[in-house]
């Protein structure tokens, strides 16, 4: 390492926490005054209370809405894992023709405003003469988890070497066999990242929910409705306080996982 | 013991396949010789699901930007009348613009201030480099929704700023400029998408080849030079990845234009979302989705034409 490329730079430093400052202030504003006592955003912050956690534990609609977003993040991340799974394998392992456009395509979602694919969708199930309800909101989901799941796995599935496949298979395991023994447990790292990363982001998502949803709200599609009544933004606080705690624990882990695991075994390989 | 395990596993693990080839022996046999089939068939159930998630919607919604609203169904002769509309009526040219203005400006802000925190974390941390990429990337997981409340907590009528200010009796009036303005919608969107930005420029960073670093300083480049003869030209490629992934999403975003923007602030993407919902012109709001995606795409084209001339010039 060249030293006098690397020389600490105070000036860079400062500048990246300060970044890292702004970065999360904002957010934590939001659990900042949902622990306070007046319904006004004002600082200093008044008196400490709990009030309006212990109040939103009474709110009906609200556990519904909780109820709907975990059903649907379960499921969205439980199928998209799957399909990345073997998605990634294909990527990684196959000879595929055409495989870069094919692998773009997929991506399409990260990419192209959602609004598009909510729209689209949206006309898709009216054509179709599908009504309304949680299961378009996880279809619609499952387009924007399927993408994030196999970029997930595919540095998964390339950081471990394709010869143990190749071992057990010498050793007389079916592919089959094969895939359940030796595949998914070096894998299984990504694929814990790739549930909590899907799950995650069904949890929070909002275009498709907005333009996908029945009768039955999601977490977003009920917070986005308590947004209009100014006094009920204590009660927001509170929640979006518990919902931002949750997600930044998931993606964390799943992002520790998916990033950390990986170093490990290649350490573990090159020694 | 563990013998035992093991044989009972392999038995299990060679029965269900003599059952398999015998019934699927043609398929199965067509799937050992064939490895392209092989990896097609595992790609298969993603690709299917992506294919009817994304070409079918996508050809529908082209189709019904043809048509013209009847009622409460549809009148599915062809017709251009929507496009005319579009063209002709200002008010869509005018959104259209600004939503390409806000996102531009946003873009441009957010790489600006992401460059140098993924040049930091590319050139001077050394331990722990993957946890200050998973702290920056962090907050671009958690709830867009969320995000966007934070700064209307902040900038709102009754928000942090205004409140604090009068409190300390600095204003009599909240600063209305504050909320419900173009500025509001660049600050939020910059903020809400920074963590996204930093990745692509970043990987750009990194890869490159530091003894070409060196090259420059041995040859008599001061850092700034160096920099901008050297490291800038070669991550120009993240810097436009970064740019496209800002730009072409946040075009079509409604959310921030709804709860910060106002009246001045409303782009594109509420335009939509009004023909969706209360207009009740589903013909429209296709045909306003298609005219928005060929203009983001138009744009993104002069943008990557932009840089690859520019690359041309510093080669």
């Amino acid at each position: 390492m060249s030293s006098y490329i690397n020389k600490p730079n105070p000036g860079l430093t400062v500048y990246a926490w300060v970044f890292i400052f702004v970065l999360y202030a904002p957010m934590l504003l939001i659990p900042l005054f949902s622990f306070n006592e007046s319904i006004y955003l004002i600082f200093p912050i008044e008196a400490f209370t709990l009030n309006w956690y212990l109040e939103l534990s009474d709110t009906a609609p609200m556990w519904d809405a909780l109820w709907n977003s975990v059903r649907v993040g379960l499921i969205s991340a439980v199928i998209s894992t799957a399909l990345g799974v073997f998605a990634a394998k294909a990527i990684t392992r196959y000879r595929i023709p055409g495989k870069g456009p094919i692998v773009s395509f997929m991506m399409l979602p990260l990419v192209v405003p959602g609004i598009i694919f909510a729209v689209a969708i949206l006309i898709f199930m009216n054509r179709l003469g599908i009504p309304l309800s949680l299961v378009t909101v996880t279809l619609g989901h499952l387009v924007i988890c399927i993408p994030f799941a196999i970029a997930t796995l595919i540095p998964r599935f390339e950081g471990f070497d394709p010869s143990l496949e190749e071992a057990s298979a010498d050793l007389g395991e079916n592919g089959w066999w094969t895939f359940w023994r030796v595949t998914v447990p070096m894998v299984m790292p990504g694929i814990f990242a790739s549930l909590m990363l899907t799950f995650t982001i069904s949890f929070d998502e909002f275009i498709m929910a907005f333009f996908l949803t029945g009768t039955d709200m999601t977490l977003p599609m009920y917070i986005w409705g308590q947004l209009r009544f100014p006094q009920r933004l204590p009660g927001v606080l509170a929640l979006s306080s518990i919902i931002i705690l949750i997600s930044f624990v998931m993606v964390f882990l799943s992002l520790w996982l998916a990033k950390f695991g990986l170093q490990d075994d290649q350490k573990g390989a090159g020694a | 013991m563990a013998d035992t395990t093991i044989a009972q596993t392999q038995a299990a693990s060679t029965k269900p396949s003599v059952d398999l080839i015998k019934t699927t022996g043609f398929l199965a046999s067509l799937l050992q010789r064939y490895e392209i089939l092989r990896g097609y068939s595992l790609l298969a159930p993603a690709l299917v699901f992506m294919a009817l998630g994304i070409l079918v919607p996508f050809g529908i919604l082209i189709t019904m930007s043809f048509w013209t609203p009847a009622g409460f169904e549809f009148n599915t002769d062809f017709s251009l009348k929507n496009y005319q509309d579009a063209a002709e009526r200002p008010i869509y040219g005018a959104l259209v613009t600004r939503s390409l203005w806000i996102s531009g400006a946003a873009t441009l802000i957010t790489v600006m201030f992401c460059y140098p925190m993924a040049y930091y974390v590319a050139f001077y941390v050394h331990r722990n480099k993957m946890l200050w990429l998973i702290l920056m990337t962090l907050p671009f997981w958690t709830s867009y929704l969320l995000r966007v409340f934070a700064w209307k907590i902040i900038l709102g009528y009754d928000g942090l700023i205004n409140s604090s200010l009068s409190g300390m009796g600095l204003i009599e009036q909240p600063l209305e400029f504050l909320l419900y303005s173009q500025t509001a919608v660049v600050i939020t969107l910059t903020h809400a998408w920074a963590a996204f930005a930093i990745l692509p420029i970043y990987v750009s960073l990194e890869k490159i080849d530091r003894s070409l670093l060196e090259a420059a300083t041995d040859l008599g480049d001061g850092p700034w030079t160096r920099f901008f003869r050297v490291t800038l030209p070669l991550s120009l490629p993240g810097v436009m990845a970064a740019s496209m992934l800002i730009f072409i999403p946040t075009v079509g975003d409604f959310i921030t234009p709804a709860l910060m923007g106002g009246p001045d602030g409303m782009m594109i993407g509420n335009l939509i979302q009004l023909q969706f919902g209360r207009a009740n012109n589903w013909p429209m709001g296709s045909t306003l989705a298609i005219v928005m995606m060929l203009s983001v795409g138009a744009a993104a084209l002069v943008m990557y034409l932009m840089t690859e001339f520019l690359k041309r010039r510093v080669a």
